[in-house]
């Protein structure tokens, strides 16, 4: 008990001293929704001046030795923010740091653990799908957010998983698994035996409309396993905290095999790209936010992904 | 707009240069008011100093979203509208964008035997840019219409979303009838060609190079043996490649395309058509 308190001291010490050095960065509101287990709800928006690109969930994991932080958000502010809060709750060294894909919103905090112990791991498809955007993405982030963007950068897992692989805290034990492609070509699930939780990263939104940027079909034979998995406490990539026990994984397979079928249909009736887009256009899908944003692009990956089926 | 050295790409076509050399007519339409800079560096080399008529009315009509989706994949459309009566018909038709990195998206070549020059395909947008259609018509004329397109990005996004599965499958193709070919009228085919399409814009960021440019050039389509549509592209088309346009139907044949792109792969597909217009 005192070790852990005078650990916890050190960190909040700690916490506060970055803060300062880093122009006062609060640290990032966290629930813990397991024992050890704590995670930071994004804002489910769109990037914006007005919400930093604070717009994923980020979480972290405590062990007896170390912690595994799981995304880490749009900037770098936002990854130091995260580490703030990491102080807060422990002194404990962060080992790993765990990237569920390459979209800037899970990875761009990277640059805030690294010089220390910490090892960044992801699937082994991540490096190039983000080495590919990682332009566009800087100058996506950066032309939004201004100065809130400053230092923002890649950082590339090394610790590359092809199928998956178990990372030890001490004490505590996370199964990382690698995915066929779904949400992305590079997705990662990560699993916390200790007490039943799951993180998803993007192959599960709450509230935030699904985002199609690997394949529609794939991404639903991946539903059909994570359907069957038993799990305690489920953590989206957006959204929620925890959505355990709510139909959010039924939710999202709704949509995305309406996406599919209204798509299918269409091809099967000679209808053109365009018309398929026109059609979702300015729709709101009920029970979903972001549906003007995201719903015409999801039209238009599953066609260009559909037509090609026989 | 970096690499601005791929404006003269593909095409063999000297549109280099960005001498205003020759300004765009006054007239009636929207040509006074298009961004005309990029315009203007083009349009000498691309058409000297022919007249361009910039009432497009009656003769093309471009459809183009007016916000992209998907700025890697932006449907459009160029319809041929004259309907023969005169005595004209579209022989070649030009799709520019503006501000795109390589503003030449493509020529199309139709033949009286093609059953009216229209194609639909998608492209990549850089940035906030005029789209144009610019056609030639059997008299030897000139006409243009614009539209304005907002997307950005599209030309330096990366070609795939599952890169892995895109090189596995390189060069396989789809050519389909839209149903119903009425036979002895217009039918209408769609051809897909799997096909990266690399731009080389993306650059790689671990290894801060660019990939080579590597693309489909040139497709050539043709039924029962006579043209149908010859196009020469660029990058600036899509991923996966798709071009729908229009064959006559006069009788049982096949419908034949060939694409080549830049590294000498050549790539064929047949639709047999029956009598009834079915493939």
């Amino acid at each position: 008990m005192l070790p852990e308190l005078v650990r916890r001291w050190a960190g909040l010490w700690l916490a506060l001293a970055v803060a300062s050095a880093w122009g006062a960065k609060a640290p990032l509101a966290v629930d813990e929704i397991a024992p050890g287990v704590f995670v930071h709800r994004g804002e489910v928006a769109e990037m914006a001046a007005d919400n930093g690109g604070d717009i994923a969930n980020l979480s972290f994991v405590v062990g007896e030795r170390c912690v595994a932080v799981i995304d880490t958000g749009s900037t770098a502010a936002i990854g130091q923010a995260l580490l703030a809060a990491v102080r807060l709750k422990t002194g404990l060294p962060v080992c790993y740091v765990i990237n569920t894909h390459m979209h800037f919103d899970h990875v761009f905090g990277n640059a805030a653990f690294e010089g220390g112990e910490a090892r960044f791991v992801g699937n082994q498809r991540l490096p190039a799908s983000l080495s590919a955007r990682a332009d566009g993405f800087v100058q996506r982030v950066t032309e939004t957010l201004g100065d809130a963007a400053a230092g923002t950068r890649a950082v590339y897992p090394t610790v590359l998983v092809d199928r998956d692989s178990t990372l030890d805290l001490g004490g505590r034990r996370l199964k990382v698994e690698a995915w066929p492609t779904a949400h992305t070509d590079n997705d990662l699930t990560v699993y916390d035996e200790k007490t039943g939780t799951l993180w998803t990263g993007d192959l599960l939104f709450d509230a935030h409309l699904p985002v199609i940027d690997g394949s529609v079909v794939g991404w639903l034979k991946v539903l059909d396993q994570l359907e069957q998995r038993p799990v305690r406490h489920l953590v989206p990539g957006h959204g929620r905290a925890d959505v355990a026990g709510t139909d959010a994984l039924a939710r999202e397979r709704a949509y995305l095999a309406d996406v599919a079928a209204t798509v299918r249909k269409a091809i099967r009736g000679g209808q053109g790209l365009r018309a398929v887009i026109d059609a979702g256009e300015g729709k709101a899908m009920a029970g979903w936010q972001l549906s003007e944003a995201f719903h015409p692009r999801n039209l238009s990956a599953a066609y260009t992904e559909l037509e090609w089926e026989d | 707009m970096k690499r601005r050295q791929f404006i003269a790409a593909g095409l063999g076509l000297a549109v280099g240069g960005r001498l205003a050399l020759a300004a765009v007519k006054d007239g009636p339409g929207t040509a006074q008011s298009l961004e005309v800079e990029v315009w203007k560096g083009l349009r000498p080399g691309l058409f000297g100093e022919r007249d361009i008529n910039i009432d497009a009315d009656g003769i093309i009509s471009l459809e183009t979203p007016y916000r992209a989706a998907d700025a890697a994949a932006v449907p459009i459309a160029i319809r041929g509208l004259l309907d023969g009566r005169d005595g004209r018909y579209i022989k070649r038709m030009w799709l520019l964008i503006d501000q795109n990195p390589t503003p030449v998206v493509g020529v199309f070549q139709f033949y009286p035997e093609s059953g009216g020059a229209d194609v639909e395909t998608r492209v990549r947008v850089n940035d906030y840019t005029f789209v144009r259609a610019i056609a030639e018509t059997s008299d030897d004329k000139l006409y243009m219409t614009a539209n304005f397109v907002k997307a950005s990005g599209g030309c330096s996004a990366p070609a795939s979303k599952d890169a892995a599965a895109a090189l596995q499958s390189l060069g396989k193709m789809k050519l389909r009838i839209d149903p119903p070919a009425t036979p002895g009228g217009a039918a209408r085919a769609q051809l897909l060609i799997r096909h990266p399409n690399v731009t080389g814009l993306a650059m790689d960021q671990m290894t801060r190079t660019y990939p080579q440019p590597y693309y489909v050039r040139k497709i050539e389509v043709s039924y029962r043996d006579k043209p149908v549509m010859n196009a020469e592209v660029t990058f600036a088309i899509a991923e996966n490649p798709s071009f729908r346009f229009n064959f006559r139907h006069e009788g049982a044949g096949v419908l034949v395309a060939t694409v080549e792109d830049t590294e000498n792969g050549h790539f064929e597909a047949r639709a047999q058509v029956d009598a009834n217009g079915a493939s």
